[in-house]
């Protein structure tokens, strides 16, 4: 099993690099850009057979290590 | 006083901090590495400047978790003194031993300067030496030093007297131009509601001597050395030495 998880910074943080993104965008010439935000992705290769415990087990290292809360949203899908 | 410095693996200004403590203020001060689970007899902890575990994942994300840490959060539950610089500033917050998060500065610059800090309150183990109206000019060198806590915890922290410096220009007044990283309310330094444990992005250990070009850093290791004096003596008073 694998989990793809997706971090990205909260809303109500600044999200400099995500600015910074945009107005490259912008620069090019993709005049229909909006807001940018940059995360991160982390795959995690998962040895155990039980979905339920993989969820749980990878949700609590989401919110205790691998994102941080007071700044960044979480999600991940296990295929 | 005997104080522990924490070494990781990425730490960069664990040995100034060493030096000041020994060196510049007479004190015994001992390196303490990442997988050390005890801290020994120690009155203060130092988390200092660098880039523990080269900053993967986020910075202080994986230090925060390193066995001397426990040690660290153990002796801060007791009442211990801990004041983290820079980096150490980030491993506290990641810890959750205080509060909000420093992130990339609002400029993407690594910046590497000298700053005015206020001093926004002496009632503080880590600020109480610190005169009146005194500006401290310490230098800062930091890529990730903008402080962010929600609105909340903002509110928090200026209701308990938890910010303990600021960012301000020469006049004292915090601008946006005075801010070199985006931090909110100009926020450089904080401390937890028991105010033992401290953070802090400038670098005091780096303006300790004149010969590096200024000493203003020195009055916040002179507070520390003063609260732990108090401490001690009212121990003292409390538990009189035995008649001989």
């Amino acid at each position: 099993m694998k989990a793809k998880i997706i971090i990205t910074p909260k809303k109500a943080v600044l999200d400099p690099q995500g600015k910074t993104v945009q107005n490259a965008l912008a620069h090019l010439g993709y005049t229909d850009v909006g807001a940018v935000h940059v995360g991160k992705y982390i795959e995690v290769e998962w040895t155990g057979s039980d979905r339920e415990t993989a969820r749980r087990q990878i949700d609590d290292a989401c919110h205790r290590i691998l994102s941080n809360p007071v700044i960044e949203d979480y999600r991940f899908e296990l295929e | 006083m005997n104080f522990a410095v924490v070494q990781f693996p990425g730490s960069n200004c664990d040995q100034d901090v060493v030096h000041v403590l020994r060196n510049v203020l007479g004190h015994s001060a001992r390196l303490r590495w990442h997988k050390d689970s005890t801290l020994g007899a120690v009155d203060a902890v130092f988390i200092p400047g660098g880039f523990s575990y080269g900053d993967y994942l986020r910075t202080g994300a994986i230090a925060r978790f390193s066995p001397v840490m426990a040690a660290v959060q153990q002796f801060a539950a007791n009442g211990g003194l801990v004041l983290g610089i820079c980096n150490g500033f980030q491993i506290l917050c990641e810890a959750g031993l205080l509060p909000g998060a420093l992130i990339r500065n609002r400029s993407l610059q690594f910046r590497c300067e000298h700053v005015y800090l206020k001093t926004e309150t002496a009632r503080s183990p880590f600020t109480n030496r610190v005169p009146s109206g005194k500006l401290l000019r310490i230098p800062i060198a930091h890529g990730e030093g903008c402080y962010f806590a929600d609105e909340e915890t903002r509110a928090k922290l200026q209701a308990s007297d938890q910010v303990l410096w600021r960012y301000v220009n020469a006049s004292g007044e915090p601008t946006a131009i005075a801010n070199p990283n985006g931090s909110v309310d100009n926020i450089a330094g904080v401390c937890n509601e028991a105010r033992n444990v401290a953070g802090l992005m400038p670098h005091p250990e780096r303006a300790s001597e004149a010969i590096l070009g200024g000493t203003d850093g020195l009055l916040i290791f002179e507070s520390m050395l003063s609260a732990l004096q108090e401490k001690a003596a009212s121990r003292a008073r409390l538990e009189p030495a035995p008649a001989l």
